[in-house]
């Protein structure tokens, strides 16, 4: 694939704060006059369906939850990612394949095996990772004492009887793979305890660089 | 007559082709997986429905399994194949995804039970279907790397050109992705069906070996091939247990 665009991807747990400021950056690059698209893990209209009809009866497995999500991955992937960035847009993903890795991985799928199917996917210009201890992460999601759904819990892993507790120790097994990836995906690591404009701040600047790289296309565009 | 009724099958210890399933690693079955590969139209079903009768008559007992079956996304794929055009990655993850679900929830629990399950088609005419569109070949095995090795495949080797003749029998229309229209081959369906047939069958012919294919000549009349199979699967029965 020619890619003429730039990939810009966030991971981190529930409650990392990544989505705000994944919505601040594509607004200040929407002002500045870029072609930007966003594209949210979980939310091809074609798998949604049957992927929560999936998750309501508690049918799937490590195997088949891993499928779907790559479904619903590459449905957006061929649809969206791909011929948008071959287009010169700027496509910003919340959660990327490392999702999945993390994921998968935690629910006991063979790691060799996730990373397979996922290695169609361009790797990204710049993979943000919101790192932030477990329990401020959980806390803000808990605040309101929310009904936590069956797999967002975790509770097919049976790490608790308590959906609460089981949430607290899944978050925490997916910050352990989230850390394994680190440095062999080259993530920027943020610190998501900072507040939201500081935070900010250090997203625009590492973005800046790329946005030199889109000028001439941008200038023969015009002509 | 010297069918083997009433026989127990003994245990075996399943083999996966690739990672396989964390939760089912040393998972001990009774049953024996049989699978039978082929077109659409070169007679799988018939073919199945009476070896199946058979084998129930003999004492064993069947599950049949087949693809776009499963409780999770088997409808899905009728209706998302219906309203989108699916790109070839998502159709082949889509499809792995509904074969996991019966591999999981019903291939595995009757294997355990000690069910011969009679499979009408399994990962090879999905892992052809993917190669003949173009996707990486590593990335196709790697897929079905969860799924165990059957005890025996058979595959109902057919010329695409007495193929297309049995599909206007059956039909009398040809089906748009087993034409391979969504390849863009040809703009004409009927050279598009024969291409593309011939693709599959080739993918076919080269996972032979691979994957231990006993190809059976799909060309004769259906009395033929079923004396044929059903040959070779008393003969498979009659030796299982005693290696």
């Amino acid at each position: 694939m020619e890619k003429r665009g730039k990939l810009i991807i966030v991971e981190g747990i529930d409650g990392s704060g990544k989505s705000t400021q994944l919505h601040l950056l594509e607004k200040w690059l929407a002002f500045k006059g870029v072609n930007v698209f966003k594209s949210e893990w979980n939310s091809s209209e074609m798998v949604k369906e049957i992927t929560s009809k999936g998750k309501k009866k508690g049918l799937l497995t490590p195997t088949t939850f891993s499928l779907l999500h790559a479904t619903d991955f590459a449905d957006r992937y061929e649809r969206n990612i791909s011929p948008l960035l071959r287009a010169g847009y700027f496509v910003l993903a919340d959660r990327f394949v490392y999702t999945a890795f993390a994921r998968d991985i935690v629910r006991g799928c063979n790691p060799a095996w996730v990373k397979k199917v996922y290695d169609f996917a361009v790797k990204p210009d710049v993979a943000f990772y919101f790192k932030v201890p477990v329990d401020i992460a959980v806390d803000r999601i808990l605040i309101g004492r929310p009904k936590l759904k069956y797999y967002e819990a975790g509770m097919d892993m049976n790490l608790s009887n308590d959906p609460y507790e089981s949430y607290r120790i899944f978050q925490g097994r997916i910050i352990e793979q989230y850390d394994a990836l680190a440095e062999s995906e080259g993530f920027t690591i943020i610190d998501g305890t900072l507040n939201i404009e500081e935070q900010q701040n250090i997203v625009r600047k590492k973005i800046m660089p790329l946005l030199e790289d889109m000028k001439p296309i941008r200038a023969r565009t015009r002509r | 007559m010297t069918r083997d009724k009433y026989k127990d099958l003994g245990t075996r210890t399943v083999e996966f082709y690739g990672h396989g399933i964390k939760s089912l690693q040393d998972t001990e079955v009774k049953g024996r997986l049989i699978v039978i590969e082929g077109p659409d139209a070169s007679g799988r079903s018939t073919q199945i429905q009476s070896i199946t009768t058979r084998l129930e008559a003999d004492g064993h007992a069947v599950l049949n399994t087949g693809l776009k079956r499963s409780e999770l996304v088997g409808k899905g794929i009728l209706e998302a194949k219906e309203n989108y055009t699916l790109g070839k990655k998502t159709l082949a993850l889509y499809y792995a995804a509904d074969f996991a679900d019966q591999f999981e929830y019903k291939i595995i629990p009757a294997l355990q039970a000690g069910y011969i399950v009679l499979a009408d088609r399994y990962i090879y005419t999905l892992i052809a279907r993917n190669l003949a569109r173009g996707l990486d070949k590593t990335w196709c095995h790697n897929l079905y790397g969860f799924a165990i090795k059957p005890d025996v495949v058979f595959y109902l080797d057919v010329e695409p050109s007495v193929l297309i003749h049995r599909v206007f029998q059956k039909n009398s229309t040809l089906d748009y992705y087993e034409s391979g229209a969504d390849m863009g081959l040809s703009n004409d369906m009927y050279e598009s069906f024969l291409i593309y047939q011939k693709r599959v069958s080739q993918e076919f012919h080269l996972m032979q070996k691979r994957y231990g294919l006993i190809p059976i000549n799909g060309n004769r009349t259906m009395q033929e091939i079923h004396n044929d199979l059903q040959k070779r699967i008393d003969n498979f029965l009659r030796h299982v247990g005693h290696k």
